[in-house]
């Protein structure tokens, strides 16, 4: 087996009660005190979770001229510096490469922020789209902590000479912290106030010991993930693949059908015939959560299967995201979720599945 | 004084009636619990048999009674909140059985072999 990469913090984790998993070829932890203390320290308080196994490119070259306006499902041409835009890598089948963020940093530059899974694939991918410009994978120079909570703002203010009320969703600026460069972005993966700070190794060890000094509790990649589904936010290799589209994710709003761009025509076809299946929000009428591949049934037809699903803290029910085929779902009855120990039954509901 | 089996279940015999419980270890590999399906009343279980569901943030799994009976009470209690079980696993049981044949608990583990063998886990 390939040895596991280890983030820079991976140290000071170590030092911590903490869980590893393996995780797209990294050694993460998957909790530290327990996901569910986790998640309310993420909803009441702030949250650090390090977040440094994330790819990061960075492209300079003519934004109109070099392909990549072309390459993702992301206007860069429309996106004003400072601003970042959430997006798709797709296949010519409109299929989900990645999904990833792009950066505006300034007229020529952007960073490309993509998932440690795919990140080989999409550096070829997005080269092979572009011409005449330079793309660089600098994953393994950057560190990334994500900062969430309501208490978020309050104890990064201190570290940064930047007004972090007026920062806008979706928007970044380059700043400094402890004297190191640092993109400091008001995004997240949580639905809480949050910030994604990218940073060099050596000042994430720094920056983390420092926030853990002023009360942030650390967390892991459970309760990310019970956070992120809360909100209904994809996860890459669950909810979106290389067989899923963009419209099949039910992320029509993400994708802008009268543009131009690698897969879109694909889509728009997709959206002319008609879709087959889509990926729709359910709710357990128990604390009992199904998990991912549970088969979906309704009046005792299988109609598709589980994507992502999870307990919700503060619902107390099971959550999830399920592909269902659209010539058969019935949206007045309940589905069922089937595992070979059982079915518990569900609600297809809408997301947000809490309120932020 | 409890006994255990490998599937970490424990088992507290007092007279004709055995209390049922999950080890503090499968509690803490389990991680926080979210879920609990209890064994029917009055069901004539064996040994070894699932009776009862347990389900966690991240995993589910069966309960296995170590010992055979009639159950005779339930831990409703736990319905609403298993996480109790994160916070106490010893001393919080799952269900009770009418024990039929207290010879079984010969080939259940003591607390010391039990912690040899989660140590060898």
């Amino acid at each position: 087996m390939e040895e596991l990469l280890k983030t820079p913090l991976h140290a000071r984790q170590q030092e911590l009660k903490t869980k590893n998993v393996s995780f797209c070829g990294w050694d993460m932890p998957i909790q530290f005190d327990g996901i569910i203390a986790e998640h309310g320290y993420c909803r009441n308080g702030v949250a650090l979770f390090d977040t440094s196994h994330m790819g990061e490119f960075f492209f300079k070259g003519d934004i109109k001229t070099s392909g990549i306006n072309e390459a993702t499902s992301v206007n860069i041409d429309a996106l004003a510096v400072g601003k970042c835009k959430y997006g798709f890598l797709l296949n010519d089948q409109g299929g989900v490469i990645d999904d990833l963020i792009v950066y505006r940093l300034s007229e020529d530059e952007l960073m490309i922020v993509v998932n440690a899974a795919t990140s080989k694939l999409d550096l070829e991918t997005l080269n092979a789209r572009i011409t005449n410009a330079t793309l660089i994978d600098k994953s393994l120079e950057y560190a990334k902590l994500d900062v969430q909570g309501p208490k978020s703002k309050e104890i990064l203010e201190k570290y940064f000479d930047v007004d972090l009320d007026a920062l806008q969703f979706f928007s970044f600026v380059q700043t400094k912290v402890f004297d190191s460069d640092c993109l400091l972005s008001r995004t997240g993966y949580t639905g809480e106030l949050g910030f994604e700070l990218y940073i060099d190794n050596e000042t994430s060890v720094k920056l983390w010991d420092a926030l853990l000094a002023d009360g942030a509790n650390p967390a892991g990649l459970g309760a990310r993930d019970i956070l992120r589904l809360e909100m209904g936010y994809s996860l890459y290799g669950n909810d979106l693949s290389e067989d899923i589209t963009p419209l099949e994710a039910n992320l029509e709003k993400f994708v802008n059908l009268k543009r131009d761009y690698v897969g879109k025509d694909a889509l728009a076809k997709q959206k002319k015939e008609g879709l087959q299946r889509i990926l729709l929000p359910f709710i357990t009428t128990t604390r009992r959560s199904a998990r991912k591949d549970f088969e979906v049934y309704q009046n005792d037809k299988k109609i598709g299967f589980v994507t992502s699903a999870a307990f919700s803290p503060i619902l107390n029910k099971g959550i999830g995201l399920a592909m269902v085929d659209t010539s058969t779902y019935d949206e007045n009855a309940q589905i069922q979720l089937r595992d070979n120990r059982g079915s518990l039954d569900a609600n297809i509901t809408t997301l947000p599945f809490i309120n932020k | 004084m409890k006994k255990y089996n490998e599937e970490h279940e424990w088992v507290e015999v007092n007279g004709d009636i055995a209390t049922v419980g999950i080890s503090a270890y499968a509690v803490e590999q389990l991680g926080d619990i979210t879920f609990l399906e209890l064994p029917e009343m009055d069901a004539e279980v064996s040994m070894g048999d699932s009776v009862a569901f347990i389900e966690s943030v991240k995993a589910a799994s069966d309960i296995y009674t170590p010992i055979s009976g009639d159950v005779c009470e339930i831990n409703e209690a736990l319905l609403d909140t298993p996480e109790v079980l994160n916070e106490d696993a010893q001393g919080n049981f799952i269900f009770k059985l009418k024990v039929s044949n207290a010879d079984e608990l010969d080939s259940l583990m003591s607390e010391d072999a039990y912690k040899n063998f989660v140590d060898s886990l």
